[in-house]
């Protein structure tokens, strides 16, 4: 066998390097580069049809880059055949092979590798996603989660340096899914095997990964840790693909530690590190979570922070939280998440509050964006998964 | 057993998607290597012969003093005054074949497509069967069962079945063999399987919910069959109207076996030509032109259908 | 469901109680069945008459009015002198035509199914063509040329115009079962380590499989069944159909119907044992 089919070593990161991909011409990944660390969950999340798939399929070796280099470690696979890379996928619609059993998909690759005691692996892994009885089955007779699960395994069991999973959860349960998801982390975990994750489901995202990137239309908008790219989005598209924030129209009048921004006849202050400009006319951004709300225009906020006065215009109970609509000074409507811990039954349509926030929970955009960019994208890219 | 049913999809299919687009060097002659030798084998034995046709349409002679290419339209302009009626005949009853094909195939398609449960394969295993049996003895058995002192001819003529249809022309007041009637019957039946067959895959493939949708939003079931089943098995409709028409106008033995005597179809012409009167000229040009009048009535027909991807 | 709306409810009290419409709602609900059922009768007409003259004995040289029962026919099937040789031939001829087209019309199927190549649309419809030309017409052009070239006609011409005309039918039945074969599957094997060849025969072929085999059913019936071209192309070679069409003009002795007979019941039984078993192994797995 060939010598490029080994388990997971030390020190084999996955590199893209300014690849591209054309269909004609039209770009689907657009000069993309990517560092992913041995042993790394990495996620991809954008909208539908931004390029992940066909990002995994470079890697795959199922398409070759119409430009760039693609490495592991320190060799160059980007014009390997696929059957000659550790890399396995996990196929966004399974591909099971439907004139072979359960166990014969799964046992596929090791039979491929001459491999002994395929057996054992096999029942080892089938108990493993929870299908020991189902081995003689064929793949129509199985439900979409099991389908799903028997495509993780047929790709596990080779131990593959890295495992590619195109939205591998998407057809589970929500309980299984949570399952699945803790399951994945663990098996990630002991294998050591580099995890590529695409998903929709940027929750799903966030639990699970080490580094997520945010993908758009072929370019990675920004890549980071899911608390620094949740707290301290770059881009307006990053901001809104990942959960909801309020953006006021502002310019920055002071720079540094203290820096100030100027909002209609407000100026409010906020972290220099998190102005994300280089022009002045900017963005502010604050996720609804982080502002605070109170009864009346002189409320008492704890000092430093920034305040507004405003009125309720809606609120609306949602359990875990209660999301009011505020009427800034100019007008603006601001989205406010209050905890119901203790509600004050006072905030309802039409009283009058202050809301405020930690300066340095707030974030600047370059105000040459789009502010809406990436903001319904997710709830429409979750059905078109549903339709691939 | 599905051959015809994979052949219909095949007629309806659609251009593959994904394909490999062929690299640089040996794989690029590999389709051309995988296509070489059944290409060659239609080139030498299709498009060879059907190109000398078209050449011996045009030549003037007898066997005795050879024939000479001449060019000779005239071939056509006797072939077609003094045979036009059989060109018509063949063609009104390939047509009215296809029709009854169309009636009789489709309830049964859709039986077993819909309705038939587990009874599925039992059923298509029924529709297929009988056509094992060789085409010239079903036929054999059609002289025998519309013979005029037969059960079938009997009750017929007692319901006045054949009293009416003589009026359109179609049987004579007691007789219905040697009758058209009898010759269309003959066509409908051997070649109901390839109507029957694409109509099945073609309903097959689609999904008996988007009746039950058209139904939840306000059809009835007539309307839910006009706006949503036929237009679904329309692809299935074109593949057996082609795999039906085109066999029928063509075919001789039905009208030999059970038709008129003097009123033959156009196959039965160019046999008499080729084989009794030895007139190869106006044989081939009887042939050309059939097969010029067939490709235009198919292309006329799969546009009006639109479905192009036939081909 | 708990809450039934009206119009429901009174339907299935006028299905309960109003007997006088039964018989009439029952056919209106059963109109497209009760049509099978009637295509399926008209289908199997000339079977039961095929089969029933089998036993008959003849008065005169025409088997078609019935005299009294014999197995006279079934005992003695060789007993018409060319008919046996005839059938012998038609089987030979079938199976080799079936073996030569099934070969070459999936390559060809293959390279239109997975390859893009300049003159794609040209072999498509090269392929096509055989298919929309009668009989009547391939059947005379292909005497043409024989006659031009000096071929004397017999089974050598039969079979060149065999696998001629079961070649588009074999390309198209092996190509539509390409074409709905997923390309995800092959890129899976290859992702498993699979190289090509054994992606080929591991994946691509055995789904492809199905398709041959129907492919090649079909070729057989068409060059078993065949008349009108090897009647233009047969010289004085007597196959099974032409040996029906003498007889025809001749007199039909009851073996014919002998052999129709068990043609049907040979199809029967190789196509319910084909369905039970793959119906066994299915509720096996
Ligand atoms: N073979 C192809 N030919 C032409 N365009 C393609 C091809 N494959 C993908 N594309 C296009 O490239 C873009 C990226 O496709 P890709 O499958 O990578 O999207 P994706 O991010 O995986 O989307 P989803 O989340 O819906 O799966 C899409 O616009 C798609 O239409
Ligand atoms: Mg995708």
């Amino acid at each position: 066998m060939s010598d490029s089919v080994t388990t997971a070593g030390a020190g084999v990161d996955l590199q893209l390097i300014n690849v591209t991909k054309r269909f004609g011409d039209f770009t689907a990944v657009d000069d993309l580069t990517l560092t992913i660390p041995q042993g790394s969950f990495f996620a991809l999340l954008g909208p539908s049809g931004c390029g992940k798939t066909t990002t995994l399929r470079m890697v795959a070796g199922l398409e070759e880059p119409t430009d760039g280099t693609i490495k592991l470690g320190a060799e160059d696979i980007t014009w390997a055949k696929p059957y000659r890379r550790p890399v396995n996928t996990v196929f966004q619609s399974y591909a099971l092979f439907p004139h072979l059993d359960i166990f014969e998909n799964v046992a596929f690759g090791l039979r491929r590798r001459g491999q002994k005691d395929v057996k054992k692996q096999v029942d080892d892994i089938l108990e493993l996603v929870e299908l020991g009885g189902l081995a003689r089955r064929k793949p129509p007779q199985l439900s979409g989660g099991q389908q799903q699960r028997v495509a993780l395994a047929r790709a596990l069991i080779n131990r593959p340096k890295v495992l590619l999973l195109d939205e591998p959860l998407g057809a589970l349960d929500l309980k299984l899914r949570r399952q699945m998801q803790l399951e994945l982390k663990r098996i990630q975990l002991e294998v050591g095997i580099t995890f590529v994750h695409v998903t929709h489901d940027q929750e799903e995202a966030m639990t699970m990964a080490d580094t997520i990137a945010v993908m758009n239309v072929g370019r990675v908008e920004q890549m980071g840790a899911p608390t620094d790219l949740y707290e301290n989005p770059s881009t307006t598209f990053a901001a809104n693909f990942l959960g909801q924030s309020n953006f006021f129209n502002g310019r920055v009048m002071q720079r540094g530690t203290d820096a100030q921004v100027q909002v209609g006849d407000r100026t409010l202050r906020m972290d220099g590190s998190r102005i994300h400009s280089a022009g002045d006319d900017v963005h502010l951004g604050v996720r609804p979570e982080k502002l605070r709300i109170a009864f009346g225009a002189d409320a008492e906020m704890p000092t430093g922070f920034n305040r507004l006065e405003g009125v309720v215009t809606d609120a609306s109970f949602i359990g875990v939280s209660t999301q009011y609509l505020v009427r800034v000074p100019w007008g603006q409507e601001v989205i406010v998440f209050e905890q119901n811990t203790n509600r004050d039954s006072r905030v309802d349509n039409g009283a009058p509050v202050t809301i405020a926030w930690d300066p340095l929970h707030a974030f600047a955009l370059d105000a040459s964006q789009d502010v809406a960019a990436g903001a319904d994208l997710d709830d429409e890219a979750a059905p078109a998964a549903v339709a691939q | 057993m599905s051959g015809g049913a994979l052949l219909a999809e095949s007629l309806a299919e659609k251009a593959p998607q994904s394909l490999k687009t062929t690299g640089p060097g040996r794989r690029k002659l590999t389709p051309y290597l995988l296509l070489l030798p059944g290409l060659l084998w239609l080139a030498v034995f299709f498009v060879a012969p059907t190109i000398s046709l078209a050449q011996n349409s045009l030549q003037q002679g007898n066997l005795i003093d050879g024939f000479q290419f001449t060019f000779h339209i005239a071939n056509y302009t006797a072939a077609l005054s003094s045979y036009w009626p059989q060109f018509l005949r063949s063609f009104v009853y390939a047509g009215l074949a296809t029709i009854f094909c169309i009636m009789i195939g489709y309830p049964l398609a859709y039986t077993i497509a819909f309705r038939a449960g587990r009874w599925k394969n039992a059923m298509l295993v029924l529709v297929i069967a009988p056509f094992f049996t060789s085409f010239l003895i079903r036929t054999l058995a059609w002289q025998t069962i519309l013979a005029d002192n037969s059960i079938v001819v009997s009750i017929m003529r007692s319901l006045h079945i054949t009293n009416l249809l003589a009026v359109v022309g179609l049987t004579q007041s007691t007789r219905v063999l040697n009758t058209p009637l009898a010759v269309v019957a003959g066509l409908t039946y051997n070649f109901l399987p390839f109507m029957t067959l694409p109509l099945y895959a073609a309903l097959d493939r689609m999904d008996p919910r988007l009746i039950e949708a058209g139904q939840d939003l306000y059809c009835s079931p007539w309307t839910a069959f006009r706006k949503i089943t036929w237009p679904l098995s329309l692809p299935g409709v074109v593949a057996g109207t082609l795999l039906t028409f085109i066999p029928a106008a063509g075919d001789y033995i039905n009208s030999r076996l059970l038709g008129v005597p003097n009123q033959a179809m156009i196959g039965e012409v160019i046999d008499l030509k080729y084989f009794s009167e030895l007139d190869y000229p106006t044989a081939s040009a009887l042939s050309f032109t059939l097969l010029i009048a067939i490709l235009i009535l198919v292309s006329l027909y799969v546009r009006r259908a639109g479905t192009e991807e036939l081909v | 469901m708990a809450v039934q709306t009206p119009t429901q409810s009174t339907k299935i009290a006028r299905v309960g109680s109003a007997r006088p419409g039964g018989p009439i709602r029952w056919i209106r609900a059963h109109i497209v069945p009760l049509g099978a059922g009637a295509a399926l009768l008209y289908m199997f007409l000339p079977i039961f008459v095929v089969v029933a003259f089998s036993f008959n004995r003849p008065n005169g040289r025409y088997n078609d009015k019935w005299v009294r029962f014999s197995t006279n026919a079934w005992q003695h099937p060789c007993a018409v002198s060319g008919m046996c040789s005839g059938l012998k031939l038609s089987l030979t001829i079938g199976l080799i035509a079936t073996v030569v087209s099934v070969i070459l019309g999936t390559l060809v199927a293959f390279a239109l199914g997975r390859y893009r190549f300049r003159g794609r649309s040209a072999t498509n419809l090269l392929i096509f063509m055989p298919m929309a030309t009668p009989e009547v017409v391939m059947g005379s052009s292909l005497l043409a040329l024989f006659v031009m070239l000096r071929v004397q006609s017999g089974t050598m011409t039969i079979l060149i115009a065999h696998i001629m005309f079961c070649l588009s039918f074999v390309v198209v039945t092996v190509k539509a079962r390409i074409a709905a074969l997923d390309p995800r599957l092959e890129q899976a094997a290859m992702d498993l380590y699979a190289n090509e060849r054994v992606t080929f025969w591991k994946i691509t072929f055995p789904l492809v499989l199905p398709g041959i085999v129907a492919a090649a059913l079909l070729a057989f019936s068409l060059s078993f069944d065949d008349f009108i071209i090897t009647y233009f192309n047969s010289g004085a070679t007597v196959t099974f159909p032409i040996f029906v069409w003498g007889a025809a003009n001749h007199g039909t002795p009851p073996q014919i119907n002998v052999v129709g007979a068990t043609m049907f019941l040979v199809s029967l039984v190789v196509v319910i044992v084909g369905q039970v078993s793959s119906s066994r192994r299915r509720k096996k797995a």
